[in-house]
């Protein structure tokens, strides 16, 4: 599918850019005229997969993580967020809700925000080469003068 | 990290603000844990009101204070939380551990 804008954006697993990612990515959806839920279903959904890369798959170490945007026809926001991290072995058990490996700091309920918040979730990952999760998310076009 | 707080007939009111994420979380957390702690309340009512944002880390210091407050017999009431914060914390079903307070109710009855 031909996209009508993309930006890529790539930042090492420091926890101060969590805030720089979410906020980054809102300012390319605004192209999009979304109202104020569906930007702010956007930047938590983007919150939970950069922090995903942060504290999981680079936990005790720094790597890199890449952000990819694309608009899509029809106004669909797709995100691609990557990493070169630990990886997972079983998506299916990681996405199920309250499922977390991080103890007391986690609520596991990363995956699940997600999915709710997102028009669509696919994660894919391997063990020792990273992971890759990818959203998208329609933005309804209202009337401008209603 | 510098919550505002205070003790009023063993009612804890903490205001968060700012942004929630993990990156400010751990910090919250733990001066959270601190004051109940100090002032072991039968009541901890965490204030949202000044929150800009929240992700699933906000989610995990909810729980936390709830664990806490359990040990105390005591509840956690989440007060006048904005739209985004509140559909996170729906998202995980928080209302069955802790009483979301609504303001309107709150008008009425006061
Ligand atoms: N990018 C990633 N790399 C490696 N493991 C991951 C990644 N993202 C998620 N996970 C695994 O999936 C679990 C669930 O993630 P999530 O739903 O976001 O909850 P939480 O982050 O609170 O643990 C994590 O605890 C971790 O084990
Ligand atoms: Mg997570």
């Amino acid at each position: 599918m031909k996209a009508e804008n993309e930006m890529t954006l790539t930042f090492p697993s420091r926890s101060s850019n969590e805030s720089f990612a979410r906020a980054a990515v809102a300012c390319f959806a605004a192209q999009l005229d979304p109202n104020l839920e569906e930007l702010n279903d956007i930047k938590t959904a983007v919150s939970e997969a950069v922090t995903n890369c942060i504290v999981h798959a680079y936990r005790d170490c720094l790597g890199t993580v890449t952000i990819r945007c694309r608009i899509l026809p029809e106004s669909v926001l797709d995100i691609v967020i990557r990493d070169k991290g630990c990886g997972m072995e079983d998506v299916e058990k990681a996405r199920a809700p309250m499922y977390t490996t991080g103890g007391p700091e986690r609520s596991g309920m990363g995956f699940t925000i997600m999915e709710s918040f997102m028009t669509s979730l696919q994660v894919t990952s391997k063990p020792g080469r990273g992971t890759t999760v990818h959203m998208k998310r329609k933005i309804v076009q209202r009337r401008k003068n209603a | 990290m510098n919550l505002t707080s205070f003790l009023q007939d063993k009612h804890l009111t903490v205001a968060l603000r700012g942004e929630i994420d993990h990156h400010s979380a751990k910090d919250i957390m733990r001066v959270l844990g601190n004051k109940i702690d100090l002032y072991l309340p039968r009541v901890c009512v965490l204030d949202f009101r000044e929150v800009t944002f929240m992700d699933s880390s906000g989610i995990a210091i909810v729980i936390s204070c709830v664990r806490r407050m359990r040990q105390l017999r005591g509840e956690v009431v989440l007060r006048s939380v904005p739209p985004q914060p509140m559909k996170v914390l729906k998202a995980s079903g928080i209302e069955r551990i802790a009483t979301l307070e609504d303001e309107r109710s709150l008008v009425h009855e006061s």
